[in-house]
């Protein structure tokens, strides 16, 4: 589970090059559904990083966050740009979120890692049932 | 804002924040109405704003995550950094593809997704 994602993907052996372009994938994929739908980033993210690199559920919603970061940065930099954000209700709205992120953290830590799977289950019949009706 | 509005955004705000913590996704989506609902945005701003906040709560998200030993943060960083390969993507799509078409392609893939992940974790 070494990977080595920066420096020239052509250099590393074929285990980290292909490791890569999976996570390409994933990055591509997330990107496409949270441009076209505003969000899906983690719906996407997570059960790949499950499946695919046979991450635990928990690993899996934690490193998801990492990546949302990066693409919420990019996206609130090129709205900004364009004048649509307002960042006071952005940090306003954000600060009850905070809390609630650290709680929400903090109680997985206290569930089993198959629970979690469960509530996500949850999560993505709930979306796909939003999209669809 | 009146209190009702003030109300609100904590509600939804601390839901939002919860559901990110727990799921690392989902997340973001309660923003948007809230912001709509409470803030009074319109839905491109709402939209907009919305990106503000899923950055904070999903720095912190991290920080705490990688306390507790669940952050690859290079995989997560390196999935983030390739993203807007993602949204260009997205954009073809878009212009390929009725938006209907899209919708049910994406709700299957979560459903294909929501089936395999159950399998996994011996849910069924």
């Amino acid at each position: 589970m070494s990977g080595r994602p920066f420096g020239k993907p052509s250099a590393w052996p074929t285990a980290q090059r292909s490791r890569f372009w999976r996570l390409g994938a994933i990055a591509t994929a997330a990107g496409a559904f949270s441009g076209l739908f505003g969000v899906g980033g983690g719906t996407i993210i997570v059960p790949l990083l499950v499946l695919w690199f046979g991450y635990g559920q928990k690993e899996a919603t934690g490193t998801s966050l990492a990546a949302i970061f990066v693409i919420g940065v990019f996206g609130a930099v090129g709205h900004a740009l364009y004048g649509n954000v307002d960042l006071w209700k952005g940090v306003l709205i954000a600060i009850p979120a905070v809390a609630g992120v650290v709680a929400g953290t903090a109680l997985q830590q206290r569930i089993s890692e198959r629970a979690v799977a469960g509530a996500f289950v949850l999560l993505l019949v709930g979306s796909a049932a939003v999209l669809v009706f | 804002m009146d209190p009702l509005d003030w109300s609100g955004l904590l509600a939804f705000g601390f839901a939002a924040g919860i559901a990110g913590g727990l799921l690392g996704a989902g997340g973001g989506v309660p923003f948007v109405p809230a912001l709509v609902l409470f803030a009074h945005q319109s839905q491109l701003g709402a939209e907009a704003t919305s990106l503000v906040a899923i950055s904070l709560v999903s720095l912190v998200g991290t920080w705490r995550q990688r306390g507790y030993g669940n952050v690859r943060l290079r995989d997560g960083l390196l999935v983030g950094i390739l993203s807007p390969l993602g949204v260009l993507v997205g954009v073809a799509l878009a212009n390929a593809v009725s938006e209907r078409a899209l919708e049910l392609s994406f709700a299957s893939v979560q459903l294909l997704f929501a089936w395999q992940l159950a399998k996994k974790a011996g849910l069924r």
